[in-house]
């Protein structure tokens, strides 16, 4: 479980995040949810300890991870996979597998394999160069790269950015068969917000650093006012 | 057959090869700094000369050859590590002259020191093998068994550094760290600890090269040992591609074989010349450097 506590991040005199707070339950996903520039990406690097807070607390179960380092948050179970997916375009496919797996606690062919068979088109491929990979199989290759360390917690950035619709589906779908199998608390950044809210449990509205909705995802879904100002879901 | 292998010609690769291994040896430490890090170390020879006088030092102290050179690795290692953190650590994000300005009085600095403890006198080193070339027929040619040893050293060391990188954690952890030091701390990697491991294997493969080089009877240790030295490997590093070790070594030895003709068949005086000619026409012609694969990146 992640808990983040009334966190307020600052760049200069710019508010990016200001008294946020919300609460991502174990084996459930948790959407976050807001227009540009809303803060999503920022709470996902503060979590990460990319971002440090001006105040304000992240914990992970009950280990505060504030202040702590981006490598040892990583190390303690925190999977991040970035905006742009941060796929190492220069490595193999397998050589990204295998940076994923270096914190991980199960033997390296173990894990390879585990996630070959969870995305068979990565074992397929995986002599070739990342940079050779589609959108979609980048965006399978980064989670796994972040799921071939066992983490407890997976935060996802903007995973159908550049996605056609039909890949967003499948993706969707992955992420929620994920969860529940490895009983992983997923924070999912979306700008997408009806794909989202489609496998998410629990759903934040952020606006402009603010938390303006935190309810569970079918209210939000629900919420006419929410959709039209800040999803911009008009029918 | 023996008159072809002692023909000038013959002679003049044998002996272009030999400082071509050299030049190699200086262009892949310094590949290994800028891939690490993106900073062009300038003192890049004066490190590994300090260490040198640390480790050889101990022969007046009746110390073995071997376990001297053990020792000039394990201070290169240290002042490589030393460097990173105190010197190096505080200018990344910072504007890109910056660490050259560094780095450049970090030379003087260390130069000065060496000569201040140690004189600036010429200091032999005993060769470890004997560097009086090879006869045949009653002719030399251009080959002694120390120079094939400074060969072997150069091939050698580029392999398990090439070994490293390919093969081993460490080694995708080096990669990595160099390509997208943000993605691999989020997978846990050390990034600070793998900056400091490169300036580290840097300097050791500079003081491998320390050492082959003050072995020469003609030049001995000297606190400048490395300045002329230092240029023809950055031309080779520039030439190669500063991103690629094997780019580096490649083009370190064809430079020092070219070069070994140009002194030999038109003027020592040109050789210098020519280096500098050669660099400025491989960077007009390929910026990023002759072995280089120019892969756009995409993210």
């Amino acid at each position: 479980m992640i808990t983040v506590e009334r966190v307020t991040v600052a760049f200069g005199a710019v508010y990016a995040l200001r008294d946020v707070s919300l609460r991502a339950e174990t084996g459930k996903i948790t959407a976050v949810l807001g227009a540009n520039g809303a803060g999503k990406t920022t709470l996902l690097r503060t979590i990460s300890g990319l971002v440090a807070p001006q105040s304000g607390t992240v914990s992970l179960d009950d280990r505060v991870l504030t202040h702590r380092r981006t490598e040892d948050i990583a190390r303690l179970g925190v999977g991040h996979v970035p905006e742009g997916r941060g796929v190492i375009a220069e490595f193999t496919v397998e050589e990204n597998l295998r940076l994923g797996a270096i914190v991980a606690k199960v033997p390296l062919e173990e894990g390879l394999a585990q996630q070959y068979e969870a995305f068979p088109v990565l074992g397929q491929r995986r002599k070739q160069h990342a940079a050779k990979l589609s959108g979609g199989e980048r965006q399978m290759l980064a989670m796994a790269r972040a799921l071939i360390a066992r983490p407890s917690v997976l935060l996802l950035d903007e995973p159908s950015l550049g996605l056609a619709p039909l890949v967003t589906a499948q993706l969707m779908a992955t992420i929620a068969e994920l969860c529940t199998s490895r009983d992983l608390t997923v924070v999912l950044v979306e700008q997408n917000a009806s794909s989202a809210l489609r496998i998410a449990h629990h759903a934040v509205v952020l606006n402009v650093g603010t938390v303006v909705a935190d309810a569970p995802a079918p209210e939000v879904a629900a919420d006419e006012r929410l959709r039209q100002y800040y999803l911009g879901m008009v029918e | 057959m023996d008159s072809f292998l002692t023909s000038r010609v013959v002679t003049d690769i044998l002996g272009g090869l030999t400082n071509g291994a050299i030049y190699g040896l200086v262009a892949l430490s310094l590949v290994l700094v800028w891939r690490a890090t993106r900073v062009l170390n300038f003192a890049q020879g004066a490190m590994p000369m300090f260490a040198t006088y640390l480790g050889m030092g101990l022969l007046s102290y009746h110390w073995p050859y071997w376990a001297c050179v053990g020792v000039c690795l394990v201070a290169a290692f240290f002042i490589g590590a030393l460097t990173e953190r105190v010197l190096v650590r505080p200018l990344y994000g910072k504007p890109e002259i910056n660490p050259i300005v560094v780095m450049v009085g970090y030379l003087i600095i260390l130069e000065a020191f060496a000569a201040a403890i140690w004189s600036t006198t010429p200091r032999s080193l005993p060769a470890p093998f004997s560097p009086i070339d090879w006869r045949l027929a009653g002719q030399p040619f251009g080959l002694s068994p120390f120079s094939v040893f400074e060969v072997v050293t150069a091939l050698v060391v580029m392999g398990a550094i090439v070994a490293l990188f390919r093969f081993t954690r460490i080694g995708l952890q080096l990669r990595a760290s160099a390509l997208a030091p943000e993605v691999s701390r989020l997978l846990g990697v050390r990034v600070g600890r793998m900056l400091t491991l490169g300036w580290m294997l840097s300097t050791a493969v500079g003081a491998v090269t320390a050492i082959l080089v003050a072995s020469n009877f003609f030049t001995g240790l000297t606190p400048q040992l490395m300045d002329g030295i230092f240029a023809f490997g950055f031309i080779a590093a520039a030439v190669g591609g500063l991103d690629s070790p094997v780019g580096a070594v490649t083009s370190g030895i064809v430079l020092g074989v070219v070069l070994q003709f140009v002194g030999d068949y038109l003027n020592s005086n040109a050789i210098i010349l020519v280096a500098l000619g050669i660099l400025i026409v491989s960077l007009m012609v390929r910026p990023n450097g002759l072995l280089t694969r120019s892969t756009a990146r995409r993210v």
